[in-house]
């Protein structure tokens, strides 16, 4: 019987246990179904959440494309106003190179013609012109020959590099340097040779000194300093200037010295008169 | 800063020259003289930065002239610039031996000149 007691009790034990067991168990299910829940939930969250986030960040990327368009297209804007910028800049510089150059030449051209007149002295106008022709032009060897209009005849007044005596009398209109004197028109050699020897009716440029279409002269060059190869833009201005205002230059002060000397002999002549 | 350059050459014309392209230069003040004697006395005379000279001239030439400058302690360091028709490689080498600084030949470019002119001078 009492055998019997205990296994009732011992059975009614492990009813209450199994029946425990049986609790815990569908409270476990009930709890893994609220996890298996949560977990969808989760899931689902996470997937509005990365759809609504690539939505933005690719209206985000196309702005920022558009930006760098825009400032790519800026860019090359400024890069071609770059250009043209430098593009003036150089034409400013050629321009302010050749101004220089202008003004430089003018500053000489004046000088040129400021000494010329500042004189009335034969001599002293003959002086400025040799050292025009050295100065300005280059000139080694070259003559200054004054027409004799009673014989025709051009005669050296001035030279540098020879001797007045080795540039003979040239008739007008014999030779180059009689042409020129007789035509009034310049002349240039067509290209300038290296200079071998002194030939005083083979000029390299001869220049007529004309007071409008009068001459009055020539000068000419055979031969420029060694560091001078070849004529310059300025050279052929001066040229024209000396055609003209050495001329002027010469004409005046031989007039002056002549009116001096006229002058000085009226003057005795009266003072002889007078005594 | 005012500079104070003499300029000795025979020629009138040349020294009108020069002087047209040295006055470009802001501050700066000429004087001249004809030959190198003259332009001792004026060196000598008075306070200058640089020495412009020809030298080829009567009385005495710019070579001798460059000479007794550079021979007196004084004037040792004054820049001398050459300014001249001798365009031989043996006349340059000379004149720069005796002390010149600069060599230019004739005939002249004022800008090139004033390029020497600042470059000695340190104008910038």
């Amino acid at each position: 019987m009492v055998d019997e007691k205990n296994i009732f009790s011992r059975a009614e034990e492990f009813l209450q246990l199994f029946k425990k067991g049986a609790d815990f168990t569908q409270e476990l299910l009930k709890e893994n179904e609220r996890l298996r829940f949560k977990v969808v939930q989760l899931e689902e969250e996470k997937r509005l959440v990365s759809v609504s986030g690539a939505g933005s960040s690719g209206k985000l990327a196309a702005e920022l494309n558009k930006r760098i368009q825009t400032l790519e297209q800026e860019m090359q804007k400024l890069l071609q106003r770059h250009r043209e910028v430098e593009a003036e800049n150089k034409d400013f510089a050629n321009r302010y190179i050749e101004i220089e150059q202008e003004n430089n030449n003018l500053a000489n051209l004046y000088v040129a013609s400021f000494q010329l007149h500042s004189t009335l002295d034969f001599k002293e106008v003959l002086q400025i012109i040799q050292e025009i022709i050295i100065n300005l032009i280059g000139g080694e060897i070259f003559g200054v020959l004054l027409l004799d209009e009673k014989t025709n005849e051009l005669t050296a007044v001035a030279t540098e590099g020879v001797d007045k005596e080795e540039i003979p009398l040239i008739k007008i209109g014999v030779g180059i340097i009689g042409g020129v004197a007789k035509s009034g028109e310049n002349y240039f050699i067509d290209e300038i040779k290296p200079f071998e020897k002194f030939n005083p009716l083979s000029p390299i440029v001869c220049i007529p000194l004309k007071i409008k279409e009068h001459v009055i002269g020539v000068i000419a060059i055979y031969k420029l300093l060694q560091q001078k190869p070849k004529f310059s833009e300025l050279d052929y201005e001066l040229f024209t200037l000396l055609a003209g205002h050495a001329a002027t230059a010469i004409f005046s002060s031989k007039l002056y010295s002549e009116s001096e000397r006229k002058l000085s002999t009226i003057q005795g002549f009266i003072n002889l008169l007078t005594k | 800063m005012a500079y104070r350059i003499l300029i000795i050459d025979d020629s009138p014309t040349m020294r009108q020259l020069l002087v047209f392209a040295l006055k470009r230069l802001n501050g700066v003040e000429v004087a001249e003289a004809s030959d190198g004697v003259d332009g001792y006395k004026k060196l000598t005379s008075g306070k200058f930065d640089l020495i412009v000279a020809d030298i080829n001239m009567p009385v005495m030439d710019g070579l001798k002239l460059v000479s007794i400058i550079r021979g007196n302690p004084a004037y040792k360091d004054i820049p001398i610039v050459m300014v001249t028709t001798e365009g031989g490689k043996e006349d340059r080498e000379k004149a720069l031996s005796l002390g010149a600084n600069a060599y230019i030949t004739k005939p002249i470019q004022a800008p090139h000149v004033l390029s020497v002119v600042k470059e000695l001078l340190k104008i910038t």
